[in-house]
């Protein structure tokens, strides 16, 4: 029983995001086995040191600690009845049966009751809000309603005033019991469901095509993005410098060994250095590329930790850097006014990479990943594709993203087939999962 | 077995007096988290803002249960070299010299170079052995035969490479020196890691490790912390202070007073035989508080209204 306890606390917490491995669970039960269940105190203190390790997840420790073991009587080792073996008993005339609970109106052996029914009903599994009232039904079952509703049709079936006035009695108490079976299968939604659902519509956020956005997801957008700039960022922010072990470095091992008679006692490797990353956005923030561009810049700025340069552009008809303007904690708002001050005049890709020719040209060098958002459409403009071809020269790599598909590349005024051989991608962004896998691939360059 | 010095960590009660005994005002967090890791054998990740006594903590610990305390400063490019052993080189180097002419006695009898070349690889472990060897912070805590506080201060400076080696030490309490054998700890050591989150640490260290987060303290366990350093200074000055500096805490500043800074502060308040709190006092004394001339700057229109509270609280 304790040892169900303490697993089912720790699949709780893993629907809310908390990340517990094997190896912690297993150091939880031998905490708990040295602290015990007396304190409640004492026992927070010791699950949140053992299983939550970062602040956000101490956070939501404490407040799944409190609804579950509030929910939850503290174990009793001494107690043998286990609940998953006397379902058929108690469900015939055990202690759990309804008729007998409401007439004792004994609290705690309703609570039992309840939570009994829950594991029956298989309740820690329940993920959506919806599941609520299918689940108190369930468990209605198997607190044995059924024996409840032929004692009160039989009472009905009496005809006598007596009879009805019991009925009623009856009719009352079922009500009575549902809304407490609604209310615990509620918590347990709250405890095992809210994490889960979560997390459900954070994986299809990320799948949604960006401009098919809802305004309402702005906001939880906003927090995927954050965590998917932590899942990069985890990944790239490796050490600066490799150990290339295997190839010695002569002039440096003499060097370091001249004091011990040039007897090699301390020998040194070469070691190649990796660049640091720097990437420069150039993006089209007219249109329809704006809410793409949005968020592509949104997760570029969360990626701050690896990436310590990021210079970022806007055109449309001039291009402007804008990199001070995003350094600021309100991200949305410094992007709407980029949108209304920049984006409001009519595109030319030429205008564009002049400017960047003749006023941020010393942005790009060869350890820049230039990355370039936008459509191609140029209202048929010059392109100006020697200015291009001469910035692609110039950088390590040029990534083209654009929100349209590939069979519109080259209608209309679209100029992407004429800038596509100097890029070293051109790929169509929709999602952000789609920015994630750009932006992974960009940064495993400086691996 | 051998007598351990870990012996009053019999209870989580038992280790916050014994910690208030060496002046270091714990909490039952800290506490636990203690406990824990002498129980299950685990190491302490520590986070927190700088400046809360993460590493005060092992110091204590240490003073506490009277055993060594082995500290290792992490930093960037920071390798086995450093943290773990060394060969001594010079040494090793001098005694071959001096032991020139001995080898030529020794190899007298040698008539073969077959003969003189297995001669001389039977002393081959005389340069390798531990004599030759200089114990670094992490082996160093290996050996302690009574227990010791290994302080690994600040890992999220080190590299990810030094962090991926530190988990073999750390799960096994045992050092691999290839040319003497594996050192295995007779008594593990109290293992108590800080971060200040620099870097996300690797998931890999995070799961090993027992996890405390020491923020800022509330107001009573402040004014105990102070109480202990300083105990010369008044009760009422006490509160006043404390309050004053939880107050500035919760302003928008670029770095917020730490609890040293608390207790320089009071000293000061000391020295200058401040009985009260008074807005010109706080106004001379504020650059032992605040550290940039920004922060100053952006308090000063609040120092009024925040000294009078203090005073009124």
């Amino acid at each position: 029983m304790a040892e169900q306890v303490l697993t089912d606390f720790i699949r709780a917490l893993r629907s809310a995001d908390v990340r517990v491995s094997t190896g912690e669970a297993i150091d939880a039960a031998e905490a708990v086995k040295l602290i015990g269940y007396a304190d409640r105190q004492r026992l927070s203190d010791t699950l949140r040191c053992v299983l939550a390790k970062s602040p956000s997840e101490k956070l939501a420790h404490d407040r799944l600690f409190d609804l579950y073991f509030s929910r939850q009587a503290i174990p009793q080792d001494a107690q043998p009845e286990s609940p998953g073996q006397d379902r058929s008993e108690h469900s015939e005339d055990g202690p759990g049966d309804m008729l007998d609970l409401m007439e004792s109106g004994d609290e705690t052996a309703i609570a039992m009751a309840m939570e009994r029914a829950g594991q029956e009903a298989g309740l820690q599994d329940i993920r959506f809000s919806t599941q609520v009232s299918y689940f108190a039904q369930q468990m209605m079952k198997s607190l044995g309603v059924d024996r409840l509703e032929t004692e009160m049709m039989q009472a009905f079936r009496e005809r006598t005033e007596e009879g009805q006035a019991y009925a009623e009695d009856l009719i009352e108490g079922r009500k009575a019991m549902f809304a407490r079976a609604r209310e615990h299968a509620k918590q347990a939604f709250e405890t095992y469901g809210a994490g889960a659902t979560l997390a459900f519509r954070e994986d299809v956020l990320a799948e949604t095509a960006l401009t098919a956005l809802d305004v309402r997801d702005l906001a939880r957008m906003q927090a995927l993005v954050e965590k998917i700039a932590k899942r990069l960022a985890s990944k790239h922010s490796r050490r600066r410098r490799k150990k290339n072990r295997g190839q010695l470095d002569v002039r440096k091992t003499l060097r370091a060994n001249a004091g011990f008679d040039g007897v090699p006692f301390d020998i040194a490797w070469k070691q190649t250095k990796r660049d640091r990353a720097k990437i420069v956005a150039v993006c089209d923030v007219s249109g329809s590329v704006a809410r793409v561009v949005r968020f592509f810049l949104m997760l570029l700025y969360s990626l701050n930790e690896v990436v310590p340069d990021i210079e970022s552009f806007a055109f449309s008809g001039r291009l402007e850097n804008v990199g001070d303007t995003l350094k600021t904690d309100d991200f949305a708002h410094a992007m709407d006014k980029i949108i209304n001050d920049i984006g409001m005049s009519s595109t030319d890709y030429g205008q564009s990479l002049s400017d960047l020719r003749m006023n941020h040209w010393d942005a790009l060098d060869r350890r820049t990943t230039l990355i370039i958002l936008g459509d191609g459409r140029s209202n048929y403009g010059d392109p100006r594709v020697d200015l291009f071809r001469e910035a692609a020269a110039r950088v390590k790599r040029v990534i083209w993203l654009t929100p349209e598909g590939e069979s519109l590349w080259g209608s209309g005024d679209s100029e992407l087939p004429r800038y596509r051989p100097h890029c070293h991608t051109m790929k169509q962004v929709t999602t952000v999962k789609d920015l994630e896998r750009i932006l992974d691939e960009a940064l495993s360059r400086y691996s | 077995m051998t007598k351990t010095g870990y012996e009053p960590l019999v209870s989580i009660d038992a280790i916050t007096a014994g910690l208030g005994s060496v002046g270091y005002i714990s909490t039952r967090e800290i506490s636990t988290a203690i406990y824990l890791a002498y129980n299950l054998r685990k190491p302490i990740l520590i986070e927190g803002p700088a400046g809360v006594g993460k590493t005060d903590l092992a110091a204590s610990t240490a003073r506490f249960l009277d055993v060594s305390l082995n500290r290792l400063q992490c930093y960037e490019g920071l390798d086995e070299g450093k943290a773990l052993y060394e060969w001594k080189y010079g040494k090793q180097l001098l005694y071959t010299q001096l032991l020139k002419e001995k080898l030529g006695e020794v190899m007298d009898g040698a008539g073969t170079l077959d003969a003189a070349f297995d001669k001389l690889t039977s002393f081959e472990d005389l340069f390798f052995s531990e004599t030759f060897l200089e114990p670094r912070p992490l082996l160093t805590a290996m050996k302690q035969d009574k227990g010791s506080v290994l302080l690994i201060d600040e890992i999220d400076k080190s590299d990810e490479e030094f962090e991926a080696y530190l988990l073999e030490v750390l799960s096994d309490y045992q050092v691999t020196v290839p040319e003497i054998g594996t050192i295995r700890a007779q008594v593990p050591p109290i293992v108590i890691l800080t971060s200040n989150n620099i870097r996300e640490l690797g998931d890999a260290l995070k799961r090993r490790c027992l996890h405390l987060h020491i923020d800022f303290p509330e107001a009573a366990r402040e004014q105990a912390i102070v109480r202990a350093r300083v105990p010369d200074v008044s009760e009422a000055l006490l509160s006043q202070l404390v309050s004053f500096v939880q107050g500035l805490r919760e302003l928008d500043i670029r770095k917020r007073p730490s609890i040293s800074e608390t207790v320089d502060w009071a000293r000061t308040l000391l020295l200058m035989h401040a009985t009260e709190l008074d807005e010109d006092m706080v106004r001379s004394t504020l650059n032992v508080l605040l550290k940039h001339e920004s922060d100053i700057q952006a308090v000063d229109k609040d120092v009024r209204t925040l000294a009078r509270a203090a005073s009124a609280g």
